[in-house]
């Protein structure tokens, strides 16, 4: 098996708003997924959270605090899976929350040396 | 054979609060309990390589107790008797192999300084020396050096004075191949120089995991065992336990993770009795007593409680082992009652582990959390995707799965 990366983006906003019993719902539906692709003996490396603040150094010198306010979608935090192919990875990041709340999966192979 | 097996496991579990040991009725009954103690003290002052040896000494010690023991009767401290004739034998038997002179006198003489051998010569059979060598010597048989199944059954010959017939019991094989094994074991244990001896503090984090995982594979070889011999099951999980109390004598050893092992361990074992089924109500039954059925009146409080005390040690500190997750899914399993709330833990207790240590039975338990925390339906769907059809309880759950009224 090879292992593939899947990165989940975020749709641009706030996510210090949300309510606790909502947030509570949604941590749930993150671990009972990735607690599933885990079951399947499938987790290379899971549960790496990205803070969403950040720099961003821009050619020139330029840095700036983030991403986020230019484009659409930040990368909220990523998984490593193990899957036969592009495809069969691509099967695992069915089902994702992240795209209940209205962002996406990018699924992206780790080269193997 | 029953009464004997069951007396150890008595005398085991006392061991768990009591590092002292129990009055004693029969010879049989001590040699269970000493001789293991002999074989780590000899071992421990000549090295590894003189295993054999030291188990030669401990066996022949309580052949001539059994002789003399037979014509004259039994001697008011037996124990002391038989430590007395067992220091005997290993200066006689050491200085008729020329290695007395050779190499233990030189090398007393260099740490005592004295010139008269005998009287420097002594063998320290005292509790505190017995509990360190035991300690140093579990250290010893559990090395990465070795196959996991020879460090198992090492440690059952050396550290648990186990017979070579139950330990073949236990693995459901013969003694020839226990003994082959044991054999080879201990000829690498010979070749790879490995000392009876703690490896340093920096390095004793590493060795602990491996010492803990032969202590929890020596578990659940008692716990899941094939043995139909109940007594015998029982008792390697009282020897695991009282390994596992050992380190926990140490302040190098005695880790968070030492006492989640234990919690882990007392939880499982509290359910010891109410699982197995009583010939009298289930005639030539084999199965154990599945979760849902049993009489919780069974179970042992008293090791609920030990369990409670390590899991609570266990939490000291910002170590999250698969051990910690484990105990406190096995803590969860200690309340009776069927709450949303107690299945929806389990099943983020399960997530959480299979994160770290992946285990195909792992992953049925936890789609059976599934289902009882998210329902039927999601716990059938995520079933599927196990690929594990040719495993027996994913059969079995996927069964019950399918019998079970939709909501």
């Amino acid at each position: 098996m090879k292992e593939f990366a899947l990165l989940f983006r975020f749709p641009n906003g706030d996510p210090g708003n949300i309510p606790p019993e909502e947030f509570k719902t949604i941590a749930k539906k993150w671990q009972d997924w990735a607690g599933g692709i885990a079951a399947q003996g499938r987790m290379s490396a899971g549960g790496q959270r990205l803070d969403m603040a950040g720099k961003v150094l821009k050619p020139g010198g330029v840095v700036t605090d983030g991403p986020f306010v230019e484009i659409r979608e930040v990368l909220g935090s990523f998984i490593v899976v193990k899957a036969e192919n592009l495809d069969d990875a691509t099967t695992l990041a069915h089902g994702c929350p992240v795209l209940d709340q209205g962002g996406s999966v990018e699924i992206r192979p780790l080269f193997s040396y | 054979m029953v009464a004997r097996f069951s007396t150890r496991a008595a005398a085991s579990k006392s061991g768990l609060s009591l590092a002292t040991s129990m009055p004693v009725e029969s010879l049989k009954e001590l040699f269970q309990q000493e001789f293991a103690k002999m074989v780590a003290v000899i071992s421990n002052l000549f090295g590894l390589e003189h295993i054999e040896t030291a188990e030669d000494i401990a066996s022949d010690t309580f052949l001539t107790a059994a002789e003399e023991w037979e014509a004259k009767g039994m001697p008011p401290n037996p124990t002391a008797w038989l430590y007395t004739v067992a220091k005997r034998k290993t200066i006689h038997l050491f200085r008729r192999r020329d290695i007395f002179e050779r190499k233990i006198i030189p090398a007393i003489r260099a740490t005592a300084g004295q010139e008269d051998d005998t009287a420097a010569f002594e063998i320290d059979f005292s509790p505190q020396h017995i509990r360190d060598s035991q300690l140093q010597m579990l250290f010893a048989v559990c090395t990465p050096a070795i196959v996991s199944e020879a460090q198992i059954g090492l440690a059952l010959r050396i550290l648990c004075g186990f017979g070579i017939d139950e330990i073949a019991e236990a693995f459901l094989t013969n003694k020839e191949t226990i003994n082959k094994r044991l054999f080879r074991a201990k000829e690498k244990l010979r070749t790879a120089e490995i000392k009876v001896d703690l490896p340093p503090p920096n390095e004793i984090p590493a060795r602990l995991d491996n010492v803990l995982h032969i202590i929890y594979l020596l578990f659940s070889e008692g716990y899941y065992s094939q043995t139909r011999n109940r007594v015998l099951q029982k008792e390697l999980c009282w020897e695991a336990i009282r390994l596992g109390v050992l380190l926990t004598e140490y302040e190098g050893t005695n880790q968070p993770k030492t006492n989640a092992l234990l919690a882990l361990m007392c939880f499982h074992s509290s359910r010891f009795d109410a699982r197995q089924p009583r010939e009298a109500e289930r005639p030539g039954e084999d199965d154990v007593i599945l979760y849902d059925q049993q009489d919780e009146r069974l179970w042992d409080t008293d090791l609920i409680h030990r369990g409670m005390q390590y899991l609570a040690l266990s939490a000291i500190g910002d170590q999250l082992s698969s051990y910690h997750l484990e105990a406190r899914i096995a803590s969860l399993h200690c309340i009776k009652e069927d709450t949303p709330e107690k299945w929806e833990e389990i099943l983020q207790l399960y997530n959480q582990l299979l994160m770290i240590n992946y285990s195909p039975g792992v992953a049925l338990n936890r789609t059976f959390a599934l289902y009882k925390a998210n329902g039927r339906e999601q716990a059938l769907i995520e079933l599927e995707k196990l690929k594990l059809e040719g495993n027996h309880f994913y059969n079995v759950l996927r069964d019950y799965l399918r019998k079970l009224p939709p909501h």
